[in-house]
């Protein structure tokens, strides 16, 4: 049921057709000169190939809609966006329909509405009417618009009942309730062009139409979740949040994700002191309006395994809960009693990792006459500093920026795997993909993304080979071509065994190629990275020396730190670990200190292009957790190293004075233009669960058990019974 | 009415409008599939030598990256060389042929009713209830035929597999209507003497012949002719004498 948008405007259909044969799904067109038309007497100027409905927007009169979205194809099968032009004979679907220049458009007259009546009658007659017991009461588009379109009694009394529909098992997340389906295809449309799942397609014809795949077959995407905020009525809705809460009782507070690196916006729902669900915002430079499945669903894991008071680990090697001051105390004596000095004090921070706690911790250790800030990267790679540097910000930063990505016409990844280490990101090479004549080659293990690629190899050498220009075929051509072609390389590289040779190779390269990659208006090498604390832990230098990284350390402070490898951790040293969970980190401490969750404190992030953004605290955290940055502070007044600041204001002075750009939130500062120095396998094996949110996620532990380990079991009782909180 | 084997059966009207409950309407087919011993994605199913040449032929009608406009011909072939009726190994072949994601081919396979996704028996009798038919007594030849092959119900398949009967919607030959299709033929002009005629013959294994039953030719009229009955003049008669 797809519309086939037409692509006659394409510069390039020609090469087009030589090259795709998947690829036609739809195009966007490239902007043209401006037209003028007249919507309820008022005059607008849109751009020409606009649809009526945004020229109609444009000029501030709503039109109902169920099918349109701004970001999918245009379908035009629900016929609620009916408006009335002046000389046609018929309503006009406002989506389908050009606005042409001189229209002239009503929206608001007695036939208008008398056509929308009928469009509703029709849903109406088919739609259960189950409001009081449907997910979607309350935020739901056919709830708000049969309030004014809406008849308050039937007409059909001669139909034998209501289309009853089967409800389609489409995985651990996405709960459906077929009956309530309208056939508006968003869900369709939104699965087959921008998650790139094409399983998902309507079977049968007329009032028997249904959604669904047709076999039996989960919805196997990382960006699922967004089918049910495109659904306008309550046909998906979300299972772990089924029967849970309804909107009105929602407080909603504008946030930050940090379970991957991209920095997705975020809109939290809270209700009391937990976390009851968590919705995509839209920023067209970061993730559109899209967000992943981890995204949207990890927080139930904020609920489990939570650090609530602090722990001091006894003789018999059990944790006993102590109050703030004891376990300060125990860390001071510990510290004292192994005796460490200078590089021996230790400190690694985690994936989760907030930016100003960053600061305050490298001050502390910095002024403990220790430079050995090391981060839990895997690999031999774990205390040294990192093969890219972190002098050049552009050496570690994806410098074409998110939405750059689409404009790049030869993508060449390296050891990366971005459909599970940046799933949004993902969908926007998708896009271009379809829409452009976009080549993608790549260097590591296979992978399964959502578009066509070039397999170049899998090991250093593959790449290697390919940089010396000695591999020929379709995608070598066109990446010789390239206007502006674009290196993606994953931040596992760094850790990987070949790492410094890649990046070595990369930056001769990139140098080699002189203006083609890296110019004044393109920066095409980029490092993806998939953990949030890193881009600001290069940022703010938190790096260990080269001397640092031999040193034996005795103090071990882990920031977060869950990922660390056991085995590095000598058997005599102090540990404290600082974070939200008790996993892998606090399981090696001595102390634990109960830290904040990102959605129980105001921090920033910055996310791998280097743009740094406000997350804003949702919940309280739970039993006597406090804010992770007051926590080190206090910490260093107990250790006699005060350090120089008494609020939030005065750390985000102190970043301010290491990098302007931290606290310049939500913008976006150009990097440098050098490249200082620059199987590979991806190290995200399992996109469900990548840090300790997510591992103490119930949810994300099903879709584990669906789509890694494809366990066959019964989804059915998830999200029925009520979850235990902690608080 | 959807022209699909196996009818899910009716439910009658409520006789009274209960406030508390609506009685659902179902289809009368099953738009998704479900495994069953005979029709499950195991069971393979390719196209034969012959085949293969045709859907090959078929395909070079179409431009390379437009191979999937050829999703109907091939369906229907594979639902020709699969004893009359298309199962999920078929369209599961078709995608992979034309190298498309198999869901595209299931919407077409359950948007177009004469693709049968459900066994059929030996000779498919597809009896037209449409209007025009209905008006010259198609109800009469839709009950003959059900009774005539043991009591089945429109949509049932005989116990010993040789006959399908289904209601389908007009088949474009109201001029003789009533009539059915059996298999690719149509029977035309039909009474219940002559459909019960059919049904034997198609039972002893003969083929009868298609068409009329009535005996008159075509769509002529059955009282004769009425216009156009003298004899055509041939070429040149009544011209200038010089074209004579
Ligand atoms: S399930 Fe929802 S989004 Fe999908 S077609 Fe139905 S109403 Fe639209
Ligand atoms: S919004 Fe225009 S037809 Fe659905
Ligand atoms: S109505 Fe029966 S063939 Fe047209």
């Amino acid at each position: 049921m797809l519309r086939i948008v037409a692509s006659a405007s394409r510069p390039s259909s020609v090469s087009l057709l030589s090259v795709a044969h998947r690829r036609n799904l739809s195009s966007t067109s490239a902007r043209q000169a401006d037209i003028t038309l007249t919507v309820d007497g008022k005059e607008v100027t849109v751009p020409q190939g606009s649809a009526l409905i945004q020229a109609c927007e444009a000029a501030g009169s709503p039109i109902p809609r169920f099918c349109y979205h701004d970001r999918l194809a245009i379908a035009g099968n629900c016929r609620m966006c009916l408006v009335e032009v002046a000389r046609s004979p018929k309503p006009v679907a406002s989506c389908a329909a050009p606005a042409m220049p001189g229209a002239v458009v009503f929206t608001n007259t007695p036939l208008v509405h008398e056509a929308r009546e009928g469009v509703m009658e029709f849903l109406l007659s088919n739609h259960p009417l189950d409001c009081p017991i449907c997910d979607q009461g309350g935020e739901c588009d056919l709830q708000d618009q049969s309030i004014r379109y809406g008849s308050d009694r039937t007409r059909f009394h001669e139909i034998a009942g209501k289309r009853a529909v089967s409800n389609k098992d489409l995985g651990p997340i996405v709960k459906t309730s077929m009956n309530r389906c309208i056939q508006c295809t968003r869900c369709v449309r939104f699965a087959n062009e921008v998650a790139g799942v094409e399983d998902l397609g309507t079977t049968g014809r007329g009032n028997d139409l249904q959604i669904g795949m047709y076999v039996e077959k989960m919805m196997d995407s990382e960006l699922s979740g967004n089918v049910i905020d495109l659904c306008p009525v309550g046909a998906l809705t979300s299972k772990p949040y089924a029967m849970q809460a309804r909107p009105w009782e929602l407080k909603t507070t504008e946030s930050v994700d940090v379970l991957d690196a991209l920095g997705s916006n975020i809109r939290v729902d809270s209700r009391g002191v937990q976390v009851m669900r968590v919705q995509p915002r839209t920023n067209d430079n970061v993730n559109e309006e899209w967000i992943s499945d981890k995204t949207r669903y990890a927080y139930d894991g904020l609920r489990f395994q939570r650090l609530t008071t602090p722990l001091i680990k006894g003789p018999d090697n059990r944790f006993v809960t102590a109050s703030w001051p004891d376990a300060l105390a125990a860390i001071a004596a510990g510290l004292n009693q192994t005796g460490a000095k200078g590089n021996e004090i230790k400190a690694i921070a985690g994936h989760l990792a907030d930016t100003e706690t960053l600061v305050v911790l490298k001050d502390l250790i910095n002024r403990l006459g220790s430079d050995n800030l090391a981060s839990d990267l895997e690999g031999k790679y774990g205390n040294a500093p990192p093969v890219h540097g972190i002098d050049v910000r552009s050496n570690y930063s994806f410098n074409s920026t998110i939405a750059g990505v689409e404009s790049a016409d030869a993508i060449l990844l390296v050891g990366t795997n971005p459909r599970h280490e940046a799933a949004v990101l993902n969908s926007r090479i998708r896009k271009s993909w379809l829409h452009t004549d976009l080549v993608v080659g790549m260097v590591g293990t296979r992978a399964d993304t959502t578009y066509g690629f070039e397999h170049l190899g899998e090991d250093a050498k593959a790449l290697e080979k390919f940089l010396s220009g000695k591999v020929k075929g379709e995608f070598a051509e066109r990446w010789a071509q390239a206007k502006r072609p674009l290196i993606m390389v994953g931040s596992s590289m760094a850790e990987h065994a070949d790492g410094e040779a890649v990046f070595g190779m990369l930056a001769r390269y990139v140098a080699a190629t002189g203006e083609r990659i890296v110019r004044e208006d393109w920066n095409g090498f980029n490092v993806l990275q998939r953990v949030a604390s890193r881009p600001a832990l290069y940022e703010t230098g938190f790096v260990p020396s080269r001397a640092a990284t031999s040193t034996t350390p005795k103090f071990i402070f882990l920031l977060n730190a869950d990922e660390v490898d056991p085995a590095s951790i000598p058997a005599d040293a102090f540990v404290v670990y600082q974070g939200h969970h008790g996993d892998r980190g606090a399981a090696l401490a001595d102390v634990c200190l109960p830290g904040c969750a990102y959605t129980e404190k105001s921090s920033t992030w910055v996310n791998t292009e280097g743009r740094s953004q406000l997350g804003r605290a949702a919940v309280p955290p739970p039993g006597a957790a406090r804010e992770d940055w007051k926590i080190v502070r206090a910490l260093s007044e107990v250790l006699g190293v005060d350090l120089p600041y008494e609020d939030l204001v005065g750390v985000r002075d102190r970043m301010w004075a290491i990098s302007p750009s931290l606290v310049r939130w939500d913008g976006l500062e150009g990097t440098s233009l050098e490249v200082a120095k620059a199987g590979l396998g991806s190290l995200m094996s399992n996109f469900y669960q990548t840090d300790v949110v997510s591992r103490a996620s119930v949810t994300m532990a099903q879709c584990t058990r669906a789509f890694v380990t494809r366990e066959k079991t019964s989804l059915e009782g998830l999200g029925k019974e009520p979850l235990q909180a902690h608080a | 009415m959807l022209r699909l084997p196996r009818r899910l059966p009716r439910l009658s009207p409520p006789s009274s409008r209960l406030i508390s409950s609506t009685a659902p309407k179902r289809s009368d087919a099953l738009f998704i599939h479900r495994d069953t011993p005979y029709n499950n994605p195991e069971i393979a199913f390719k196209f034969d030598a012959q085949n293969l040449k045709r859907a090959q032929e078929i395909i070079s009608h179409y431009p390379p990256q437009y191979k999937k406009a050829a999703t109907i011909p091939l369906l229907d072939l594979g639902q020709r060389q699969n004893k009359g009726w298309t199962s999920i190994s078929v369209m599961n072949y078709v995608a992979e042929l034309l190298e498309m994601p198999p869901m595209r081919v299931y919407e077409v396979a359950t948007f177009y009713t004469m693709f049968n996704r459900e066994p059929i028996g030996t000779n498919f009798v597809q009896v037209c209830t449409t209007t025009p038919c209905m008006l010259r007594g198609s109800t009469d030849i839709l009950n003959t035929t059900c009774a005539h092959l043991g009591g089945l119900k429109p949509g049932e398949t005989t116990k010993d597999g040789k006959f399908t009967v289904i209601e389908v919607e007009c088949q474009g030959a109201c001029s003789n209507a009533p009539m059915m299709a059996v298999n690719d033929d149509f029977y035309e002009d039909l009474t219940p003497e002559t459909t019960k005629k059919i049904l034997d013959a198609f039972a002893k294994g003969e083929k009868p012949k298609p068409g009329p039953q009535s005996g008159r030719k075509t769509s002529e009229n059955s009282a004769g002719l009425t216009a156009l009955t003298t004899k055509p003049y041939g070429p040149g008669e009544f011209c200038q004498p010089e074209f004579q």
